[in-house]
C-alpha cells in the first residue's frame, strides 16, 4: 500500500491468546513503539493457525505474516505449539519452493512476560518487509485495492 | 440481515489522545451491517454498558461490538451487560485499540486508521458469530497445595477451615519449609519455630488436611475442578504409621558423615535422620545415597535398634493417583549458589557465608548451639561484615538475578541487630546500595540497628575479600565520605538473592501454568489478581509467585485459600463454550482429530445418515465432548476435510478478519 | 567543544550508558588504584552523566587509573567505568594543540628502567 508515495506494508500478525496476545498487551501497556502496519488477530493457540489463512492473507494483499505463540513447552494447551511449529515448517518450504521469499512469514515466541520483545520483533519485522517491497507473486488480482 | 452495534469507548484520554474516537465511530458506523455507532469516554461504566443496553433494546442489536481496551480486560464485563440487555453473550466482539493501537502510536491520524481497520476486523468477525450456550461440568470438592512451608500450611489450614479436604504435597520429608531453618523474624524477633510450629502441629492434626510428605507431584491432567493427579511418594525405608519419632536409631546408625543440608553442610548427620526436633511427621527417613545397608547390604543397626519394628529396607517408591477441583502451588524459593562470587572469597574461606548460613550458626539448634564462632577455628569474630545485594540487581545472567530479592535489607539489619545484641564487643558494618524497609515497622527496624545498637551501616561495596593469615581483607568504598576502607574482618556474611524452588519450572510445564523468565510464577493480573495464575484453577502462593516476606507470604497465602475455596464451593463450573464443533456430513472418521487433541475430548461413534434411494448409511464420525474440550483448535487444522470448526473461532470468521484487515 | 558534543563523544567512543549506574559503589571498592586518583571509578561515571566532563579531562586521576578492568568485572550493572575513562582520555588526546608532553621534561623523568618505547609511544599521544 501506498501513503505519501512511501510502501506502507500491510503486516497480518496471529497471536495466540494466552501468550503471545498478552505480551502484545504487555508492551502496549509499557507503551512500547511498533509500527501501526501490524494488525493482531487473535486465536486461541498458535495451533488455530491453519496455514491456509496465512495464504488467503497473502492472497487479500497482505505483505507480511507473523505467527506468535508459546514458547515451546509452555503452551496452555500442552501440545498446540508443537503443532504449529511443525506445520509452519512444511508452509516455508511450500512458501519456498513457490519462490515467496523467506522473510515474509514468520513464527516467534513470545511469552506473556515478554512485552520488550514483542515490539522488537514487530519493528524487525516490518522494517524486513518494507525493505523486500510489496507482495505481488500471491497477490491475487480479483481481490486487489487498485 | 444483521443489526450491529458499534461502540467505541474513549477510555479517558489513554484511547482519545491518540486516536480520534469520534472519527472511527463515525466511518464504522457506515460499515455494511452496522446500524448503531457511538463513542463515549468510559464504555465499561455503568453509564456505558447502560449505553449498551439501551442500544440493543432500541435497535433491536443481533450483534455488538466494542472498540476500547484489550478483551483481557473487560471481554467479561461487556459480555456480562449485553446478556443482562437480552443479547447471548458470544454475540460480542471486541476490537483492541488501546494496547495494541492508542499506546503504541503516537501519530493521531496513524492511529486512528489502525482502529477502524481493526473495528472492521471485528465488525465482519462478529456478522458470522452464532449464539453459543456454555455448559456445565462438575468439581471435585478436594483442593491439592504443593509446598509444605509457611504459605502452603497456611492455605491448607485455610481451605480446611472452610470444611473442604485439602492435601498438602512437601517433597521434603518434613513440612515447615525455609522457616524451620530461621532463627528469628523481623520486624518483631518472634522466634520463628515458636511461631510455625503450631500452625505445623495444627495442620497435621487437622482432619480435613492429609500430609504427602517426601512426596512429589509427578503429573498432572486435566482442568479446573476436574485435576488427575499422580503423586509420588518416595521410599523413605521407614513405615510411617509405625514410626513412634523415638530417634533411638538416629543416635545409633554408624554412618556418621553425611553433610546436613538442614545446616546448609555446616555441620553432618547420619544416614537415618529426622530432619529437627520439631519435624513433621517426626518420622525417621533413610538416605539412600548413604546408607550402608541399602548400598552395600551391610549394617542394619537401625533396624535392630528400632523397638517399633519400623523399618523397612525394601519400601519402593509409590504412585497415587488423586482427583482435585482446585491446585495451589507453593514451592517457595532458595538463596542462589554463591560459587561464582569470588570477589568475596566465598569458596575459597569457610568463614564467609551466606546469610542462611549465618542464621543457622547464630540459632540455638544450629550447628554450634547458638554461639556465634567462626567455622574455620571457632573462635569468636570481634569483627563482622555484611555484604548486600550479593547477585541481586545484577544484569548479568549467568551471575546473578535482575530484580531486588526484597528480604535481604530486612534480615540483615536483624542479623547486625543480633549479633550487637548478644556480642556487644564485636564491630559490625554492613554495606549497602539502598536500604529497603517497605513494611510495617520495618524502617523504625533498622534505625534501632543504627541508632540503639551501633551497626555501622555504609552506603558502598565491598570489591574484594582476601583471606589472609586466619583474617579476611574486606576491601570496600565508602560512597558518603569518598574513601576506600580497607577492613580486617573475622567474618564475612553475604546477603544471596533468592530464586525460586528447582522444582517449579518442571511442575510449570505439567500445570500448564506460566512463569516468567525468572522462574516465578505469572500471575493472571500484576495488580488485580496476583493470587491467581491464567491457567483456570490453579493458584498462587507465597515466595513461588515473587520474593516477599512472612508477614506478606500468609497474606497471600489467605488470598489463594479464598480464591480456591470459591472454586470448590461451586457445584458444577460453566466450561468454556467455544469448543469445537464436527460437520458430520463431512467428516469420514479418519481419526485425524483425535491424534492431537491434548485433552481426549474426541471420540467416535457410528451413526445413522440417510443415503439416496431410502437407504441408511452408517458412517463413523467424531464426536466432541463440550465439558472436556478446551477450544484450542489444534483438531480444526488436522481435519483433511475440513469437517472440523471451532466455535468462536471458526474458520469463516477469522479468514472475515484477515479479509477486512488486507482490504 | 560544548558540554554537549562532548558527552555525546564520549558515548560514541565508549558505548557506555552512564544511566545505567545504580551507585553502588562497587567499581571503587574494587579498584587497586582508589588512593592515586582524585576522581575515583564510581565518581566517573556519575561526572559523566552529570556533564562535568572538563573536570574529568583536567583531572590527573584518569592516568592514574591502571586499566586494570577490575570495575568492568565487579560492576553488577555492567557499566563498564574502565571504558568510560579509556573515551575521556581518548577525548583529552583527540584536543588539538593541547602539548601536554614537552622535549624539555623529558630528562628529567628518565631512568634506566623506562623502555625507550614508552617514551616514543607517549610522545605520539600526548604531544599534540
Amino acid at each position: 500500500m501506498q501513503v505519501n508515495g512511501e510502501f506502507q506494508p500491510t503486516i497480518v500478525a496471529f497471536c495466540c491468546n494466552w501468550c503471545s496476545y498478552a505480551g502484545a498487551d504487555l508492551s502496549g501497556t509499557n507503551r512500547l513503539q511498533y509500527p501501526a502496519n501490524v494488525k493482531i488477530i487473535r486465536i486461541p493457540c498458535s495451533c488455530r493457525l491453519n496455514p491456509l489463512f496465512i495464504l488467503r492473507a497473502f492472497q487479500r494483499g497482505a505483505d507480511g505474516v507473523i505467527l506468535c505463540g508459546c514458547h515451546p513447552g509452555d503452551c496452555h494447551y500442552t501440545t498446540g505449539n508443537y503443532y504449529a511449529r511443525r506445520r509452519m515448517t512444511l508452509l516455508f518450504s511450500m512458501l519456498d519452493y513457490l519462490g515467496i521469499e523467506k522473510e515474509r512469514t514468520r513464527v516467534e515466541w513470545v511469552s506473556a512476560a515478554e512485552g520488550g520483545k514483542f515490539a522488537a520483533t514487530m519493528n524487525d519485522f516490518v522494517a524486513a518487509v518494507t525493505k523486500l517491497g510489496p507482495n505481488r507473486r500471491l497477490e491475487d488480482l480479483r481481490c486487489s485495492k487498485d | 440481515m444483521q443489526r450491529i452495534g458499534v461502540f467505541v469507548c474513549w477510555c479517558g484520554s489513554n484511547i482519545a489522545a491518540t486516536v480520534d474516537v469520534e472519527k472511527v465511530s463515525e466511518v464504522l458506523g457506515h460499515e455494511p451491517g452496522v446500524v448503531f455507532s457511538t463513542n463515549y469516554q468510559y464504555m465499561c461504566s455503568q453509564t456505558g454498558q447502560d449505553m449498551i443496553q439501551s442500544a440493543i433494546r432500541d435497535y433491536k442489536l443481533t450483534g455488538v461490538v466494542i472498540c476500547s481496551c484489550s478483551p483481557r480486560m473487560h471481554e467479561t464485563t461487556f459480555r456480562r451487560a449485553c446478556e443482562k440487555a437480552g443479547l447471548n453473550p458470544y454475540l460480542v466482539e471486541i476490537a483492541n485499540i488501546r494496547e495494541q493501537c492508542s499506546w503504541i502510536h503516537k501519530d493521531k491520524a496513524v492511529g486512528t486508521e489502525k482502529a477502524i481497520i481493526l473495528g472492521r476486523a471485528a465488525i465482519a468477525k462478529v456478522q458470522l458469530n452464532r449464539p453459543l450456550t456454555a455448559g456445565e461440568s462438575p468439581v471435585t470438592k478436594r483442593a491439592l497445595v504443593i509446598g509444605g512451608g509457611i504459605a502452603g500450611i497456611q492455605t491448607a489450614l485455610d481451605i480446611a477451615d472452610a470444611g473442604f479436604p485439602v492435601d498438602i504435597v512437601e517433597k521434603k520429608p518434613t513440612i515447615g519449609g525455609k522457616m524451620t531453618q530461621l532463627d528469628k523474624t523481623f520486624p518483631t524477633l518472634d522466634c520463628a519455630a515458636c511461631i510455625l510450629t503450631p500452625k505445623m502441629v495444627e495442620a497435621a492434626q487437622n482432619e480435613n488436611i492429609h500430609i504427602y510428605s517426601y512426596s512429589e507431584v509427578e503429573a498432572v491432567k486435566g482442568f479446573v475442578g476436574n485435576f488427575r493427579v499422580t503423586i509420588r511418594k518416595k521410599a523413605r525405608y521407614v513405615k510411617e504409621d509405625v514410626c513412634t519419632g523415638c530417634g533411638l536409631c538416629t543416635e545409633k546408625c554408624p554412618q556418621k558423615k553425611v553433610p546436613n543440608e538442614f545446616n546448609l553442610g555446616l555441620d553432618t548427620r547420619r544416614a537415618i535422620y529426622i530432619p529437627f526436633a520439631q519435624a513433621v511427621p517426626k518420622v525417621a527417613t533413610i538416605d539412600a545415597d548413604y546408607c550402608r545397608m541399602l548400598k552395600e547390604g551391610k549394617c542394619g543397626v537401625c533396624s535392630k535398634v528400632c523397638t517399633a519394628g519400623a523399618i523397612d529396607y525394601k519400601q519402593k517408591d509409590e504412585l497415587i493417583e488423586e482427583a482435585y477441583g482446585a491446585i495451589v502451588v507453593a514451592t517457595g524459593y532458595n538463596p542462589i549458589k554463591l560459587d561464582k562470587f569470588d570477589e568475596f572469597a566465598y569458596s575459597q574461606s569457610p568463614d564467609v557465608v551466606s546469610s542462611l548460613e549465618f542464621e543457622r550458626l547464630m540459632n540455638a539448634a544450629g550447628p554450634t548451639g547458638g554461639v556465634l564462632l567462626r567455622p574455620s577455628d571457632h573462635t569468636h569474630p570481634k569483627t563482622l561484615v555484611f555484604v548486600q545485594c550479593v547477585g541481586s540487581r545484577c544484569d548479568s545472567e549467568e551471575k546473578g538475578k535482575p530484580y531486588c530479592s526484597k528480604i535481604c535489607c530486612m534480615y540483615t539489619a536483624k542479623h547486625a541487630m543480633l549479633c550487637r545484641e548478644k556480642y556487644p564487643d564485636t564491630e559490625v558494618y554492613v554495606f549497602y546500595i539502598d536500604v529497603r524497609t517497605p513494611g510495617k515497622n520495618f524502617d523504625e527496624f533498622y534505625r534501632r540497628a543504627v541508632e540503639e545498637y551501633g551497626v555501622h551501616y555504609i552506603k558502598g561495596m565491598v570489591g574484594k575479600v582476601v583471606p589472609e593469615n586466619g583474617k579476611l581483607k574486606v576491601q570496600a568504598s565508602d560512597l558518603l565520605d569518598n574513601r576506600q576502607l580497607h577492613i580486617d574482618a573475622d567474618m564475612v556474611v553475604l546477603a544471596a538473592a533468592i530464586e525460586p524452588d528447582e522444582s517449579a519450572r518442571p511442575l510449570a510445564t505439567m500445570l500448564t501454568a506460566s512463569m516468567d523468565t525468572n522462574n516465578f510464577f505469572t500471575e493472571a493480573h500484576p495488580k488485580l489478581r496476583p493470587v491467581e495464575s491464567p491457567t483456570a484453577g490453579i493458584f498462587l502462593s507465597g515466595a513461588c509467585q515473587g520474593p516477599k516476606d512472612i508477614p506478606e507470604t500468609v497474606a497471600q497465602a489467605g488470598a489463594a485459600a479464598s480464591k480456591a475455596i470459591g472454586l470448590l464451593c461451586k457445584d458444577h463450573l460453566t466450561c468454556n463454550p467455544c469448543v469445537a464443533e464436527p460437520d458430520e456430513l463431512m467428516c469420514n472418521g479418519c481419526s485425524s482429530c483425535e491424534k492431537v487433541c491434548p485433552y481426549g475430548a474426541i471420540t467416535y461413534a457410528d451413526k445413522e445418515f440417510r443415503g439416496p434411494n431410502r437407504t441408511t448409511l452408517i458412517r463413523r464420525v467424531a464426536q466432541v465432548n463440550p465439558a472436556v474440550c478446551q477450544g484450542c483448535g489444534a483438531c480444526t487444522v488436522a481435519c483433511p476435510s475440513g469437517a472440523m470448526d471451532l466455535k468462536g473461532f471458526s474458520n469463516k470468521q477469522i479468514m472475515a478478519e484477515v479479509d477486512a484487515i488486507c482490504r | 567543544m560544548s558540554n554537549s558534543d562532548l558527552m555525546e563523544t564520549i558515548g560514541r567512543i565508549s558505548g557506555v550508558n552512564p544511566r545505567k549506574c545504580m551507585k553502588c559503589g562497587k567499581c571503587s571498592g574494587a579498584c587497586p588504584a582508589y588512593d592515586e586518583m582524585e576522581f575515583h571509578p564510581h565518581q566517573f561515571v556519575s561526572m559523566v552523566e552529570s556533564g562535568r566532563i572538563d573536570e574529568l579531562m583536567n583531572s590527573r586521576g584518569i592516568y592514574t587509573c591502571l586499566s586494570c578492568f577490575a570495575c568492568v568485572e565487579r560492576c553488577p550493572r555492567s557499566v563498564e567505568p574502565a571504558k568510560l575513562i579509556e573515551a575521556v582520555r581518548c577525548a583529552c588526546l583527540r584536543r588539538q594543540g593541547m602539548d601536554h608532553m614537552k622535549p624539555e621534561h623529558i630528562p628529567a623523568i628518565l631512568d634506566e628502567d623506562l623502555p625507550q618505547q614508552a617514551v616514543t609511544s607517549a610522545f605520539r599521544k600526548y604531544r599534540k
